[in-house]
């Protein structure tokens, strides 16, 4: 029998009852959320239980909604159970002014990277990580260029007249 | 009638007497010498062999490739010799976006290269940043080292890489020996935190 978004729901439902909320499937891809003190119980869980095999992190990502107040900051992991090739998305959400969220590098060895990314990019404070600083942006960088707070274009730019872009 | 008629009356390629030699130098001659100054001299031998380190990192060194192909053939100008190490080289081509994190790496490579050295900054991202008005991406190399030559495009036809490259050879024909002695250049290295 193949492990079907109703099977996960309720095995998750079973285990944790009102704490996971939020079940979704956009384009058929389940996806849930719980609190972010939940994150590692709930991936243990998936990792661990013989049914749910989610043992691979596909990838890891922050979603920053300015409009959230509260809850600004999504932290959404891709989960992939490799025997039954079944995808599933797992959202926790934490307030921009406390970003501190505890790593998930003890179960999964690829969200190493992934978290130094989300860091280096969000501001996301992942507790525990053995090696928490900047990867892809200039060491010297003293803010989080994907939060929606910042503005795109370069900051040091002169020559650029706002007349003439039409801003 | 066919809208693009290269093919339809081919030349006859002249190959015989049609070997380009460099002007000589004003100065005197009689029978069996010539004398003219030492700074015209190097010049122009420099000018004649200038040897390019590509620094490409994006499209521009696509466009590069071909400059250097049979078509349009940099090596007509005295410059196929492309150098992969900054130490034997006289012209740093920057080519394409170089980005903040990629900026210490070009400082220092510009670094490495001997006295004389000239910089050509070609297409819209190395000379201003291009399209890539954001956080990552340096707003032109020349924050972080003199540029001789600009080529605007994005990227420039290697026609335009040509026309830079003899702007650059003006430049070296014409460049005072003393120049890279003078207070006035030391004072371009300083602004850019170079001794």
């Amino acid at each position: 029998m193949s492990l079907t978004n109703e099977i996960i729901k309720q095995r998750l439902h079973e285990k944790f009852g009102e704490q996971v909320s939020n079940f979704e499937e956009p384009y058929g891809m389940f996806t849930f959320e719980a609190s972010k003190e939940m994150n590692l119980k709930v991936l243990q869980f998936l990792y661990d239980d013989k049914q749910l095999r989610f043992q691979f992190l596909t990838t890891l990502c922050a979603v920053h909604y300015p409009d959230n107040i509260g809850n600004e900051l999504a932290i959404v992991y891709h989960l992939h159970n490799l025997i039954d090739n079944v995808r599933i998305r797992f959202k926790v959400f934490t307030d921009i002014n406390q970003p501190d969220i505890y790593t998930a590098t003890k179960l999964y060895e690829a969200a190493n990277w992934l978290e130094r990314e989300t860091y280096d990019f969000f501001g996301v404070n992942f507790l525990g990580h053995p090696n928490l600083k900047r990867i892809l942006n200039v060491d010297e960088m003293d803010y989080f260029p994907m939060r929606k707070e910042y503005p795109l274009e370069e900051m040091t730019r002169e020559d650029k007249d706002d007349a003439m872009f039409g801003r | 009638m066919r809208p693009v008629r290269f093919n339809i009356n081919p030349k006859k390629t002249d190959i015989h007497d049609n070997v380009a030699i460099a002007d000589m130098p004003p100065g005197l001659q009689g029978e069996g010498y010539f004398a003219t100054s030492f700074e015209k001299i190097v010049g122009l031998a420099r000018k004649n062999s200038i040897w390019p380190l590509p620094f490409a990192t994006s499209c521009c060194g696509i466009e590069f490739m071909a400059l250097m192909g049979s078509h349009y053939d940099l090596a007509r100008f005295g410059s196929e010799r492309l150098s992969f190490t900054p130490r034997q080289c006289d012209l740093l081509m920057v080519m394409g976006t170089i980005a903040k994190k990629m900026a210490p790496v070009l400082k220092q490579v510009y670094l490495q290269m001997a006295e004389p050295r000239w910089v050509l900054s070609m297409g819209a991202c190395a000379s201003s940043g291009g399209i890539f008005d954001t956080y990552s991406v340096l707003q032109g190399i020349d924050q972080i080292i003199p540029v001789d030559v600009y080529v605007p495009g994005c990227p420039p036809r290697p026609e335009a890489v040509i026309d830079g490259i003899l702007l650059i050879q003006e430049l070296v024909l014409n460049e005072s020996l003393r120049r890279r002695n003078s207070e006035h250049y030391k004072a371009l290295l300083a602004s850019y935190g170079i001794q």
